[in-house]
C-alpha cells in the first residue's frame, strides 16, 4: 500500500532515486581508481603532469612530414606521430573512396561478370580481419619486391624496391605565391558556382560551371608560372653504391613500405564497406524518380546528375562517413608493423621511455576522440547541407 | 549498297557462326600463351599479335550483338555480357585476366607447391610450401598449450558442438533448456576445462593459449557478455531519466571515438595503476573485458536503431496493458526491436571477431600471432605468404559463414508478409 501511494505521488522522487544510485556507482568506481593510481604513483615516485612533453625526446623516428631528431621534444614526438596518423589516414580515405565508388557501381552493373567480380572482390576482402591484410602486404607480398640495384623502374624517375617506392622530389620556388593563387582561384570558383546557381534559380539559365571551373583552377596557378616567378624542378632519386653489395637511392622522396602496406591494405579494405553503401543509395533512389525526370525531358547525365546523385548522395554520406572514422582509428594497427604513427611512437615509444602510462595513453584517446569528433562534426554539416530541404 | 552490314535477324546464319568462332578464337589465343606459354600469332608484329585477341574478341561480340534474335540462349548471353561495345570489352578484359591469373595460381597453390617433408628443406619447389603449415598446424591450432593437455580445449569444443547440434533437434522446452546451459553454464565448465587447476587437472596458465582456439574463446566470451551490455546500453541511451541517458551516451560515445588497440593498451599499461598495490587480473581477463566494453558500444547504437525503429503505437499499446518498464521491454519491444537489426547485429559479431587478432599488443597469440611467431623461427624464414594466406583463409571462412547463416536467420525470422 505504502509503495504504491509512493509510486503514484512522487513520480519525480521514483525517476530520482535509480539516477541517484547510477551516479553514486560511477563516482565511487572514479574515486577508487583515482585514489588507486595515486597510491601506485606515489610508490612508484611519480608525479602526475605533463611536465614530461617539454623533455628531450632521445629516440629516433623513421619516417617523419617535420624536421624531428633525438634532440626534439616528447611534445614534438607527438605531433610527427600524429602527422603520420593523418597523412596514412588521408591517403587511405582518397583511395577507398575511389575503389568503393567504383566497385559499387560495378555492382549494380548490368554486366554479369563485372557485377560477379565485384561482388567477390567485397565478399573477400570484407571477410577477411584487416590485420592479416596488412600483414600480408607487408610480410609476404611488399618483401618479394627486388632490391635496390634491380629496383621496377617506372620510366627512370621511380623506382619500387623492397626497402619502399623511391618518388621524384618537387622543388618549388616561390611556392607561397603558387599556393595564394591555388586558394585565390578556389574562392573565384565558389563566386561563379554560386553566381550560377542564382541564375539558374531566378531565370533558368544554365551555365556550364563545371569547365568554367576548371579553366580557372588551371589557368590561375598557371599565370603565375608565366609571370610571377614560380618554378617547379624535380629532383630524381639515383641510384648510388654505399659499398660493393649494398645499393641505395639518393635524392627524391622514399616512400617506406610500411606506409604503402598499411595505405594498401586499410584502402582495400574500407572500399568494401564504401562499395556496399554506394550501392544501397543508388538502389534506393526509387525507379519513379528516374522516370519521372525522363518523361520531363532530361537527358540520361542530367538523370543521373540533378536527380539520382542528389538523392544517392543523402542515403550514402552518412554510413560513408563512419568508414572514413573507422579508417582513420583501424590506422593505429600501424603499430603491427612499426609504422610510425601516434600509437607507436607515442603510446609505444615514449611510454616505454617515460613510464607515464595514464597520461600518455590519456592523451592518445583524446587525440582520436577529437580527430572523431572533428570528422563527424564536418561531416553532419555536410550532410545537413545535403539533407531533404522541405518547405 | 551498305558496305558495312548491321548484325539483324536477316544475316543471322552467317554473322553468329563468324562472331563465336572470332571470340573463341580470341579466348583460345589468350589460353594458350598463358598455359603453354604458346603464341598463335607469333608471325604477325608483336604490337598487334598483343592486341590481336582484343580485337578479335570485340569484332566478334559486335557480330553476335542481334537484338531479339529470337534464339534464347543468345538473346540472355548478349542481355547479360554485351550489351554494348564497352561492355563487351570489360567482359573481354575481365576474362582475359581470369585466364592469365589461373596459371601462376595454380601452380603457387598446388602444382609446384610441396606437401610431403618436415623441414623447410623439403621444400624445392617455386610454389608454396605447405609443409610448414603441416608442421606448425598443431600450434596454430592450440598455442603454446602442451601438446598432453590438448584433449582437454578439443573435449570442451566438442562438448559445445554436440549440444549446439542436439539442440537444433530437440523441442521447443527442451531446447530452452539446452540454451540456459549453453548461457549460463557451459562457458564456466568449459573455462575450468580449459584453465584446469583441480579436479585432478593440470593448471594451463593463460599465457600458454593461443592459436585459433584462443580466438574462439576470446570471441564466445566477448559476444556472451557484450551483448547484454549492449541492450543495458541502448535502453540507458533511450532512458527517459537524464543522469542514466547523459552516462550511457558518454560511455558509448567514449568507445566508439577511440581505437581498439588504444583500449587494449590501455588494458595493459594503464589499468594495473587503477588497481590497489598488488592485486594481480590475468592478461586474458583484462583483454576479455576491453573487448567486451568496446564491442558493447557498438553493439548498443545498433540495437538503438532497432528502438527507434519501432513505432510508437508498440510502446503504447504495452503500457496500456498494465505492463511496466521491464516487462514491456523484454516481452514486447526488444523481441522486435533485435529482429530488425540482426544484420546490424551480425555485423558486429563479425567485427569483433576480425578484432581479436588485435590481442597481439598484450603479448597474446591467437591465429594471426602464433603465424608471427612461427615465421620468426630461424629454422622456417620466409614462409610469411603461406602463414598469412593460410590464416587468411581460415578467417574467411568462419566470417564467411557467420555472414551466410545471419542473412538464413533474418529471411526466418521475418515476419513481413
Amino acid at each position: 500500500m505504502i509503495f504504491k501511494k509512493f509510486n503514484i505521488e512522487n513520480k519525480k522522487a521514483r525517476d530520482l532515486i535509480p539516477q541517484a544510485i547510477t551516479v553514486l556507482a560511477l563516482l565511487s568506481v572514479i574515486i577508487y581508481f583515482a585514489t588507486n593510481a595515486q597510491i601506485n604513483m606515489g610508490n612508484r615516485g611519480i608525479s602526475f603532469g605533463f611536465g614530461f612533453l617539454n623533455q628531450e625526446a632521445s629516440f629516433d623516428i623513421t619516417f617523419s612530414m617535420i624536421e624531428y631528431d633525438g634532440s626534439h621534444s616528447y611534445g614534438r614526438a607527438f605531433l610527427v606521430g600524429l602527422l603520420n596518423t593523418i597523412l596514412v589516414s588521408a591517403i587511405g580515405i582518397f583511395f577507398a573512396t575511389i575503389t568503393g565508388v567504383v566497385v559499387g557501381i560495378s555492382r549494380l552493373s548490368d554486366n554479369y561478370l563485372i557485377a560477379k567480380v565485384a561482388e567477390w572482390y567485397v565478399e573477400i576482402f570484407r571477410n577477411i580481419p584487416l590485420i592479416l591484410q596488412i600483414f600480408f602486404w607487408y610480410f609476404a607480398a611488399l618483401r618479394a619486391l627486388p632490391l635496390p640495384e634491380n629496383g621496377i623502374s617506372f620510366y627512370d624517375i621511380s623506382f619500387l624496391t623492397i626497402k619502399g617506392w623511391y618518388v621524384p622530389k618537387f622543388i618549388w620556388t616561390n611556392f607561397n605565391i603558387f599556393l595564394l593563387s591555388v586558394i585565390a582561384a578556389f574562392i573565384l570558383i565558389y563566386f561563379i558556382n554560386s553566381y550560377a546557381t542564382k541564375q539558374r534559380e531566378q531565370f533558368g539559365k544554365q551555365i556550364p560551371t563545371t569547365i568554367i571551373s576548371l579553366t580557372t583552377l588551371i589557368l590561375i596557378p598557371f599565370i603565375t608560372f608565366l609571370f610571377l616567378g614560380v618554378s617547379l624542378t624535380f629532383e630524381y632519386p639515383v641510384l648510388k653504391q654505399l659499398s660493393p653489395t649494398v645499393f641505395t637511392y639518393a635524392g627524391g622522396v622514399s616512400i617506406i613500405p610500411e606506409l604503402i602496406a598499411l595505405a594498401l591494405a586499410l584502402s582495400m579494405y574500407t572500399a568494401t564497406f564504401i562499395a556496399e553503401n554506394v550501392r544501397a543509395g543508388i538502389l534506393g533512389v526509387g525507379k519513379g524518380q528516374k522516370e519521372a525526370a525522363a518523361s520531363i525531358g532530361l537527358n540520361k547525365n542530367q538523370i543521373l546528375k540533378l536527380v539520382v546523385m542528389p538523392q544517392a548522395l543523402r542515403i550514402i554520406i552518412p554510413p560513408t562517413t563512419n568508414q572514413y572514422l573507422n579508417l582513420t582509428k583501424n590506422s593505429s594497427l600501424a603499430a603491427a608493423i612499426a609504422y610510425p604513427d601516434i600509437v607507436l611512437v607515442f603510446a609505444g615509444t615514449a611510454l616505454m621511455q617515460t613510464g607515464r602510462a595514464i597520461e600518455i595513453i590519456s592523451i592518445t584517446m583524446l587525440t582520436y576522440l577529437t580527430l572523431s569528433i572533428s570528422i563527424s562534426i564536418f561531416m553532419n554539416w555536410y550532410n545537413k547541407k545535403m539533407a531533404i530541404k522541405e518547405k | 549498297m551498305n558496305l558495312i552490314v548491321k548484325p539483324s535477324k536477316e544475316n543471322i546464319k552467317t554473322f553468329v557462326p563468324i562472331g563465336l568462332s572470332l571470340v573463341f578464337l580470341s579466348f583460345f589465343d589468350v589460353f594458350l600463351n598463358a598455359f603453354f606459354n604458346l603464341n598463335l600469332m607469333a608471325f604477325l608484329p608483336p604490337q598487334l599479335s598483343y592486341f590481336l585477341p582484343l580485337i578479335l574478341g570485340l569484332i566478334g561480340f559486335y557480330l553476335i550483338r542481334i537484338e531479339f534474335s529470337g534464339v534464347r540462349s543468345l538473346d540472355i548471353l548478349n542481355k547479360n555480357i554485351n550489351s554494348n561495345n564497352f561492355n563487351a570489352l570489360l567482359t573481354l578484359f575481365t576474362i582475359f585476366i581470369i585466364i592469365k591469373s589461373i596459371p601462376p595460381m595454380l601452380d603457387w597453390f598446388i602444382l609446384e607447391a610441396n606437401f610431403v617433408g618436415n623441414s623447410k628443406d623439403d621444400c624445392t619447389g617455386d610454389g608454396a610450401c605447405w609443409v610448414f603449415i603441416k608442421v606448425w598446424f598443431n600450434r596454430f591450432m592450440y598455442g603454446l598449450y602442451p601438446d598432453a593437455e590438448q584433449w582437454r580445449i578439443n573435449t570442451a569444443f566438442l562438448i559445445l558442438f554436440a549440444v549446439v547440434g542436439v539442440s537444433f533437434f530437440v523441442s521447443e522446452k527442451l531446447k530452452k533448456y539446452f540454451i540456459l546451459f549453453l548461457v549460463f553454464v557451459f562457458p564456466f565448465l568449459g573455462i575450468k576445462l580449459i584453465s584446469g587447476g583441480s579436479f585432478g587437472l593440470e593448471y594451463v596458465e593463460s599465457a600458454a593459449w593461443g592459436g585459433l582456439s584462443l580466438t574462439f574463446i576470446i570471441s564466445a566470451f566477448a559476444i556472451l557478455f557484450c551483448f547484454p551490455i549492449g541492450v543495458i546500453l541502448a535502453l540507458g541511451r533511450r532512458s527517459s531519466l537524464p543522469a542514466i541517458r547523459y552516462i550511457s551516451i558518454g560511455f558509448i560515445e567514449l568507445w566508439r571515438g577511440v581505437p581498439l588497440i588504444t583500449v587494449l593498451f590501455m588494458s595493459a599499461v594503464m589499468f594495473p595503476m587503477f588497481l590497489p598495490d598488488g592485486t594481480f587480473i590475468d592478461k586474458l581477463i583484462r583483454v576479455l573485458i576491453a573487448i567486451t566494453l568496446f564491442e558493447a558500444a557498438y553493439m548498443a547504437e545498433v540495437v538503438r536503431g532497432g528502438l527507434q525503429a519501432l513505432p510508437k503505437g508498440q510502446y503504447e499499446a504495452a503500457k496500456s496493458l498494465g505492463m511496466g518498464y521491464w516487462r514491456m521491454n523484454a516481452l514486447i519491444i526488444l523481441p522486435q526491436a533485435l529482429k530488425l537489426v540482426i544484420p546490424g547485429i551480425a555485423n558486429t559479431l563479425l567485427a569483433l571477431v576480425k578484432d581479436t587478432p588485435l590481442i597481439f599488443v598484450v603479448g597474446l597469440m591467437e591465429l594471426a600471432g602464433m603465424i608471427g611467431l612461427a615465421k620468426t623461427n630461424p629454422k622456417w624464414l620466409g614462409m610469411a605468404m603461406e602463414g598469412y594466406v593460410f590464416a587468411g583463409l581460415v578467417f574467411w571462412i568462419i566470417c564467411y559463414a557467420m555472414s551466410r547463416y545471419s542473412q538464413n536467420l533474418e529471411k526466418k525470422l521475418s515476419t513481413e508478409r
